[in-house]
């Protein structure tokens, strides 16, 4: 399967002119006649950052999850071929009662862990019990999301039941988040934090080796309960934690991938020196990067100077600019711009901080600095020591403030200090991201929830009519009235001017043509389990 | 009989100016000199000298080739090359006279103290610098600037003058102890030492003066070291960050992305580093060739 730059854009023009535009992918599959399956041989591929630990129900970094993706299962996943459908993953079948408050999974038989024991439905009830309720010392990032869940039955090993609080429209798509792998309860019996530093999963590879600083890899589970899954005997994920390694590692056909993605620079360049051994599929992507106020400094207590602030920025100018030089590209409000929940361009434009008269609005930034007595504002830009796409980011809102008379001082420093700074509170304003996986609102949303809820909020804004509308939002089921909630939400989050989305990212994910597969999405959080990759070597 | 009396005024005006007279013996020396005052002059005057606001991005601009409008060329936030190299000889010279300044300056004393006390101070000081002299100076400044949290004092990053700085102390030290070695037996200082002066006057007074010809040439040499470390770390991402205009910071980021499509975005910033670091060393060279009386003979 070969999809060139053309044929991708070709394939695009014909979707939307069959009215497929609500598919979100900007990506086509060729649909010429796709070669027999070719077993064995190994995946090398690149991971563009190392893994703090092994455990992804503590992270929400890319970095733990195309480390550990393959070795494990979750109870549902994302059929990402018609994305946002979900498909059972280790759950063979399910139903949902009518109203919302049941959910039944039956297990697949002889699920074996790679130690060899037997997956029941105990192992699922010790993860979720988890991740909704972790123990002393283990970090659980998804707690808030599974709230909602009042119970968990087992009425046989191959039966779990979860029984519900309160109504939560989503939560078949959480159940099928990537994060949620399953653990062996005996493992976590043993000790609560082994998945930090220990993998035993039921995914399709068993681990082999993980080399700090170089790579880790994995060997073909003979026993995943997915017959003839998988194809590859294995697979070694290389640590290549500068861009330049990584494109000449994928020049050189050292690995044959990297799956997270790469800037328009980057991509032009393995196109013009690899012609058409190289792969190009790209997607609007699920990630966002934020301009984040720090309300419980001064003066961005403020809401006029934090208003005045994202009124100076030229999102749409900024957009057509980055988007040649970064993965920064569309413009858009909480919801990815072209899914189904998000709001159009001519509702945009009326809110805070997204005028296409730029001079107007600047204009309006000044008197709001003037009322406000900060009109000779100086603070520190707080942001991620990563070329792409922060350092971009970083120049242009510097840029962009400067232009109504803004002092700011542009401080990067690595992913380690600036969450913890970030964290502490201990930042003026900075450039956050919102690293998604799906689309729905419910977690799109949650970002801007107050700190005591949501401590990923790093604004440390506290607005109980956010979190009304979000919990209302949560039990409804009529998409319409849903999607009204969402817009009012969004307003009041603008209006307040806590934290707003400067630009939302664009993917482009090069592979070698001999790697098949491999399916593309909007978010670099799915699909990495390789069990149906393979060689066309 | 008479004797012929020199005539003094005449005697005196065959006195050569130092600075005429520095230029005549050393040519190259000169033009390296105009090259440094040249940068200077940029750096002090840039807001008149540059072109453009080295900070406003112009997307419409993006990887412009150098023309009349933008004489290097943009970069690929359509940024004018030409007033960011400006602007980028600021931040050349304040890291690297100053850490050149803190780092000779602190070997300097070390290397009189060592030289002046003789015995275990002696010792001590020699197997410390002997220990720092092991290090490359960029492996050196690396580790010293990963090592510490960035601090910046008037959007100087002072933790890289630092970094830099460190590397440069023991150098100076060794060279500046065996200048002040001889300097030490001289009978001046047992004079000096008879008389019951104090070890801080007969330092500061009867031998630094006497090691200022090798501090000189040393600080000088190492302003080019600095520059060539400043740029160096800013390229590694370790050093001064966006959107501040840096040589070394102006051949990173974008650049490696766009250089095969915009050469200048890489040509020029190299130039001028390669020219700054020319300079300096050409012209520490010629101060030594001028003060040092050995190579008159």
């Amino acid at each position: 399967m070969k999809i060139s730059r053309r044929t991708a854009l070709q394939g695009t023009a014909g979707a939307f002119a069959l009215g497929l535009g609500g598919f979100n992918f900007d990506f086509t599959r060729a649909s010429a006649q796709a070669p027999a399956v070719k077993r064995g041989g190994t995946l090398n591929f690149a991971i563009s950052a190392e893994a703090p630990h092994y455990d992804p129900h503590a992270s929400d970094t890319y970095a733990t999850l195309h480390f550990a993706a393959p070795f494990y299962s979750t109870l549902l996943r994302f059929d990402l071929a018609k994305f946002p459908a979900v498909e059972g993953d280790l759950a063979q079948s399910w139903t949902v009662a009518p109203d919302l408050m049941t959910y039944t999974f039956k297990l697949h038989p002889n699920v074996k862990f790679h130690d060899g024991t037997t997956l029941t439905s105990a192992d699922v009830v010790a993860t979720y019990d988890r991740l909704r309720n972790p123990p002393q010392g283990v970090v659980s990032t998804r707690r808030a999301t599974f709230a909602d869940i009042a119970s968990i039955e087992t009425p046989d090993p191959s039966t779990v039941i979860f029984k519900m609080k309160a109504v939560n429209a989503s939560m078949l798509e959480h159940f099928a988040s990537p994060w949620n792998v399953i653990y062996a309860a005996k493992d976590l019996a043993d000790n609560p934090a082994n998945p930090r530093t220990k993998i035993n999963g039921t995914g399709p590879f068993t681990f082999v080796e993980h080399i700090k600083g170089s790579h880790v890899s994995g060997k073909k589970n003979e026993n995943y309960f997915k017959k003839g899954y998988p194809y590859l005997d294995g697979f070694k994920g290389i640590f290549t934690l500068q861009a330049a390694a990584m494109l000449n590692a994928v020049q050189g056909g050292q690995v044959l991938g990297e799956f997270r993605g790469i800037s328009p620079a980057e991509r032009d360049r393995l196109v013009q020196t690899m012609g058409d051994k190289i792969r190009i599929q790209e997607s609007s992507w699920t990630l966002n990067l934020l301009v984040c106020f720090n309300v419980d400094k001064k003066p961005f207590d403020d809401v006029r100077v934090r208003r005045a602030l994202l009124m100076a920025i030229d999102r749409w100018g900024g957009s057509t600019g980055l988007s040649k030089i970064s993965t920064l590209r569309s413009v858009g409000g909480v919801i990815r711009p072209g899914s189904p929940m998000a709001t159009p361009e001519a509702e945009l434009v009326k809110l805070p901080g997204f005028s296409k008269d730029i001079k107007k609005s600047r204009e309006e930034a000044r008197k709001l600095l003037k009322e406000a007595g900060h009109e000779n504002l100086k603070f520190v830009l707080w942001n991620r020591n990563l070329a792409m796409p922060y350092t971009p980011a970083g120049i242009f809102l510097v840029d962009q403030w400067r232009q109504i008379g803004v002092e700011v001082e542009h401080k990067q420093s690595d992913t380690g200090p600036y969450l913890a700074t970030m964290n502490a509170g201990n930042h003026d304003v900075a450039i956050d991201f919102s690293n998604l996986f799906m689309d729905d609102s419910s977690l799109g949303l949650a970002k801007y929830l107050s700190v005591t809820r949501a401590p990923e909020n790093r604004s440390r804004s506290k607005d109980e009519q956010l979190d009304k509308i979000y919990d209302d939002h949560l039990r409804e089921r009529d998409p319409e009235k849903r999607k009204a909630m969402i817009r009012a939400f969004e307003k009041r989050v603008f209006e307040q001017a806590y934290q707003q989305p400067l630009l939302w990212w664009h993917r482009i994910v090069p592979t070698h043509t001999q790697l098949m597969g491999w399916p593309m999405s909007p978010s670099h959080n799915l699909g990495q389990q390789l069990e149906a990759v393979w060689l066309n070597a | 009989m008479t004797i012929a009396l020199p005539d003094a005024p005449v005697a005196k005006s065959r006195q050569p100016n130092v600075l005429i007279e520095f230029c005549r013996q050393q040519p190259l020396g000169a033009v390296s000199f105009l090259i440094i005052a040249a940068m200077m002059f940029a750096g002090i005057f840039s807001p008149l000298v540059a072109p453009y606001d080295p900070l406003a991005i112009d997307f419409a601009s993006l990887l412009a080739p150098p023309s009349a409008d933008h004489w290097c060329g943009t970069d690929a936030f359509g940024r004018d090359i030409c007033s960011r190299l400006i602007y980028g000889s600021r931040t050349a010279l304040v890291i690297g006279f100053t850490s050149s300044f803190v780092g000779s300056s602190i070997g300097a004393i070390l290397g009189i103290a060592s030289a002046y006390f003789g015995g275990k101070i002696d010792d001590w000081i020699q197997r410390f610098v002997d220990i720092l002299l092991a290090f490359p100076l960029i492996v050196l400044a690396l580790v010293v600037v990963a090592a510490f949290r960035k601090f910046t004092v008037g959007g100087v990053d002072v933790n890289l003058i630092v970094a830099i700085a460190i590397p440069i102390i023991p150098r100076v030290a060794r060279v500046v102890r065996s200048a002040a070695l001889s300097v030490r037996v001289a009978p001046y200082i047992d004079a000096a030492r008879a008389a019951g002066y104090s070890h801080t006057r007969i330092i500061f007074r009867h031998i630094a003066p006497n090691v200022v010809a090798p501090y000189l040439i040393m600080l000088t040499a190492f302003i080019a070291q600095a520059i060539l470390a400043e740029a160096s770390l800013s390229f590694l991402g370790l050093g001064v960050t966006e959107p501040t205009a840096a040589w070394g910071l102006m051949l990173s980021g974008n650049a490696a992305d766009f250089y095969r499509q915009a050469p200048w975005m890489i040509l020029f910033p190299g130039i001028a580093i390669s020219l700054a670091v020319f300079a300096f060393n050409l012209f520490g060279d010629s101060l030594r060739d001028f003060l040092d009386p050995r190579f008159k003979v």
